[in-house]
């Protein structure tokens, strides 16, 4: 699943947060935790609140999790994991419905949710039990981030094309193609910004390699929630 | 097919008025029963004749809004006692209201019979709001196992059992134990600790009476436990404080309406395998498109009403 595991040099900060964002991104590489980025991303706003909930609970976690492990029977240990998210995300609910009550209104169910997302507890059991605090810290950093980032993609897109705003501030005038913010878009969306990144893939491909090998599909990693 | 649901419909309907109309009987002027009837109606039946039918004698109010009054606009008395009220606002088949009349003085809750409810809660769960395609919920499950129709059968039949059985065990901790002892903060954590003991249960259940079961379907609970399909059916059920019956029919209406889901699209997956797709599109991308698909045919059923 990640290189970044094998014996080497340690990786560098830098590289553990452009992982997340590029290499492994969660939402466009490992087409995982899915949903959300689907049901909040009618504009730019709603994913970046989720997308923050996100970042802040893997980091909170991946960090708690590095620092009592020692303490952990690894027989439970995915049940303390799911306890020690769920402890965050009880924190990061309250405060988001604390903060902005508004935007908490629309995302809030999908908040509460992020207790099963499949990326935080992978992360966990791939990164933040085996690695020391440091590098802990920044590779749920970068995916925190990688998550956010794929997020206001897709929020962008929806919110640009479907009501012509960005971040609820009108800069087209009409809506372009208001089909976009209906629950259906939020699939083609996805569908078409995953071919793209297909199609730009496959073209670096067979730049670099002069030739034309057959084009992978997106991420084949599909279970998980 | 809609004939039959009308009867359907209606049988159940009159079941619920039976129901009510035996608990109550006294001596004196009571309230029989009351239920909203949309567009714009109250249907009130007395237990005897009432002596003033003039809107001045009836005060309706929302339960949510009890000091501001609906203006009844017109009354007109039917045989046997009973009597309908025309409102100035539109009323629906699920809405709770607050009736008071000043002669005789009379108080009475009116709210839709159970089984209008869970019927309403039961399709609104199942088709309008369907957990894939209008709520992006379990969509990692829902592309991961709908490549094949038999595993998309067995994965749903088990998703409805499970669903049913944490959302109500889950629906009684939150309403006997959290809510009254002001503990809702910890909702994440007692819910996810229940869909993991249920899951469990079932797990060492099902292996011991019914190997044979077990055998088939074992597999797919064990990756059922946090999902987040199956944690929104409590969390919904406890941000709308839902009665037991409104908790049962949204765990049967969400379970099916996956079952139903997955079984759909299954079924096209299996004819795309034949298809030629665009090299980009192929996997992932394409299955999305085709959900997108599903996902416009079932906003048709937004405008769904079996009371209207």
């Amino acid at each position: 699943m990640t290189t970044l595991l094998h014996p080497g040099p340690a990786p560098t900060p830098r590289q553990l947060i452009l992982n997340g964002i590029f290499a492994e991104n969660p939402v466009f590489r490992l087409a995982l935790s899915l949903c959300p980025a689907v049901a909040v991303t009618t504009s730019v706003l709603n994913g970046l609140l989720l997308g923050v909930a996100v970042l802040a609970v893997q980091v909170l976690s991946s960090v708690t999790v590095t620092l009592v492990r020692g303490l952990i029977h690894p027989r439970v240990r995915i049940p303390v994991y799911t306890i020690i998210i769920a402890v965050w995300v009880s924190a990061i609910d309250m405060a988001l419905a604390a903060f902005f009550p508004a935007l908490y209104a629309q995302v809030g169910l999908y908040v509460k949710l992020i207790v099963a997302f499949a990326i935080i507890i992978s992360r966990l059991e791939v990164f933040a039990s085996r690695q020391p605090l440091v590098p802990s810290f920044f590779d749920g950093l970068g995916m925190g981030l990688g998550f956010l980032l794929a997020l206001l993609a897709i929020g962008a897109f929806r919110e640009l094309l479907g009501s012509g705003s960005f971040a609820g501030h009108a800069i087209a005038p009409g809506k372009p193609l208001l089909f976009l913010t209906l629950p259906a878009g939020g699939f083609f969306s996805i569908a078409i910004l995953m071919a793209f990144f297909n199609w730009i893939e496959a073209r670096a491909r067979r730049g670099r390699e002069g030739s034309a090998p057959a084009p992978r599909a997106a991420a084949g990693g599909t279970h998980g929630v | 097919m809609s004939r039959s649901g009308l009867w359907l419909a209606a049988a159940l309907t009159a079941a619920g008025l039976m129901l009510t109309a035996e608990s109550a009987g006294a001596d004196d002027t009571r309230i029989l029963s009351a239920r909203p009837v949309p567009p714009d109606g109250i249907r009130l039946r007395f237990s005897a004749p009432i002596g003033r039918t003039d809107p001045a004698n009836f005060r309706v109010t929302t339960a949510q809004a009890p000091d501001i009054p609906i203006a009844v606009l017109a009354v007109e008395p039917g045989p046997g006692h009973r009597v309908s009220l025309k409102l100035s606002e539109p009323v629906t088949s699920t809405g709770r209201y607050r009736l008071d009349v000043s002669d005789p003085p009379l108080h009475r809750e009116v709210n839709p019979s159970p089984w209008t409810l869970m019927l309403g809660v039961f399709l609104a769960s199942a088709l309008i709001n369907n957990f894939v395609f209008t709520r992006y919920l379990g969509l990692c499950i829902f592309f991961g196992v709908s490549k094949k129709r038999d595993t998309a059968i067995g994965m749903g039949i088990t998703f409805a059992v499970v669903m049913i059985l944490t959302g109500m065990l889950s629906w009684a901790i939150d309403s006997w134990v959290l809510r009254p002892l002001q503990l809702s903060f910890l909702q994440i954590l007692v819910f996810i600790g229940v869909v993991a003991f249920a899951v469990q249960l079932l797990d060492t259940v099902l292996r011991k009476t019914h190997a044979a079961l077990y055998q088939r379907w074992g597999i797919y609970l064990m990756l059922i436990t946090t999902n987040c399909i199956i944690l929104a059916v409590p969390l919904l059920n406890a941000t709308a404080k839902s009665g037991s019956l409104e908790a049962l029919a949204l765990a049967v209406g969400s379970g099916i309406g996956f079952a139903v889901a997955l079984f759909l699209m299954s079924c096209a997956r299996e004819r795309m395998e034949l298809a030629r797709v665009p090299a980009p599109f192929a996997g992932l991308p394409i299955a999305f498109a085709l959900t997108g698909l599903f996902a416009l045919a079932f906003m048709g059923f937004s405008g769904l009403d079996f009371f209207r």
